[in-house]
């Protein structure tokens, strides 16, 4: 099972996210947004960093990246897709996930740890969690805000305190109900905005980043039976 | 043709940058400004074509990628 890691121009986490999951014991293949076929790939990653500069809006361009038109039949065809910071913001656009991310309330960088408390453990993004576990996960976004229209949606994981309540004081950005995390209505694309790949060795302030993209190397062993094949 | 684009904000959606000019007009003096809004505006031109399809052509662009959806409307003003 290979995991195809998306590097748009300005992606800046694709090494770290590459690291982590052959950590974990999953194989990765670099692509480049210009590439237009995923064959050969079973799930993929859209890390961090600043796609297109973030022009326009986050994720706005790299949305129409010749990539993304293979990342929405994997997603149609219930592989695991998943979008961390930048990657989450490019899935919204994308209409792959519902909602958009707006500019910080305080209107500062964030780039800290933060709890995080499991709302919902079916996703690929939380299978191997508990509900109500509280997972500290570092920030780095300035437009980290999650806003939503009229939908609803699908909550994996919520801003919350270190004893895993979620009040205003503890959500760093300003974010819809606190929201830090969030999946389609089956589980199988996921986004968020804290870095799971930069929790998960213990020289990093925490290795709860762990258990998040172990859920994510799990869900490559249960993809649908004849997914990806025309 | 040039068009010019202005996309807001829907009104429900905050808008933390209008929000901070605000406090800081307010901080100036400015105190009885009410709801402050950051717009964007983009200007394109689109040489040899007629009005009628800059406005179509635009406002195409504008549902794809210029706003969206979710939380942004948009105005195209037709110059020239």
């Amino acid at each position: 099972m290979t995991v195809g890691i998306v590097t748009f121009p300005g992606t800046n986490c694709e090494q770290d996210v590459a690291y982590a999951l052959d950590a974990l014991g999953a194989a990765t293949v670099p692509v480049w947004h210009r590439e237009t076929s995923l064959d050969g790939i079973e799930a993929v990653v859209l890390p961090g960093g600043f796609a297109h500069g973030d022009y326009l809006r986050t994720g706005a361009i790299a949305r129409f990246s010749p990539i993304m038109a293979a990342v929405e039949k994997m997603a149609a065809e219930g592989r695991p897709v998943l979008g961390i910071c930048n990657g989450f913001q490019i899935l919204c656009e994308a209409g792959l996930l519902p909602g958009a991310l707006i500019a910080n309330q305080d209107l500062r960088f964030i780039c800290r740890p933060v709890q995080l408390r499991v709302e919902s453990t079916d996703s690929i993004l939380t299978r191997a969690a508990t509900a109500g576990q509280v997972l500290t996960i570092p920030l780095n976004s300035y437009e980290g805000n999650y806003v939503t229209g009229d939908t609803t949606p699908n909550v994996a994981l919520r801003y919350c305190d270190t004893e895993g309540a979620v009040t205003d004081a503890a959500n760093p950005n300003g974010s819809r109900d606190s929201i830090a995390g969030i999946t389609n209505p089956t589980g199988t694309v996921a986004g968020l905005m804290p870095h799971p790949e930069r929790a998960i060795e213990d020289f990093m302030a925490s290795t709860d980043g762990r258990v998040l993209l172990e859920s994510f190397v799990a869900s490559l062993e249960s993809i649908p039976v004849g997914a990806g094949r025309d | 043709m040039r068009a010019v684009v202005t996309i807001t904000r829907r009104r429900e959606i905050a808008d933390p940058e209008g929000a901070t000019i605000q406090r800081a007009l307010a901080d100036l003096g400015f105190g009885d400004v009410g709801a402050v809004r950051v717009n964007r505006t983009v200007e394109l031109s689109m040489p040899g074509r007629d009005q009628e399809y800059v406005m179509s052509a635009v406002r195409a662009m504008c549902e794809k990628m210029l706003a969206n959806p979710v939380m942004e409307d948009y105005e195209i003003e037709i110059l020239d």
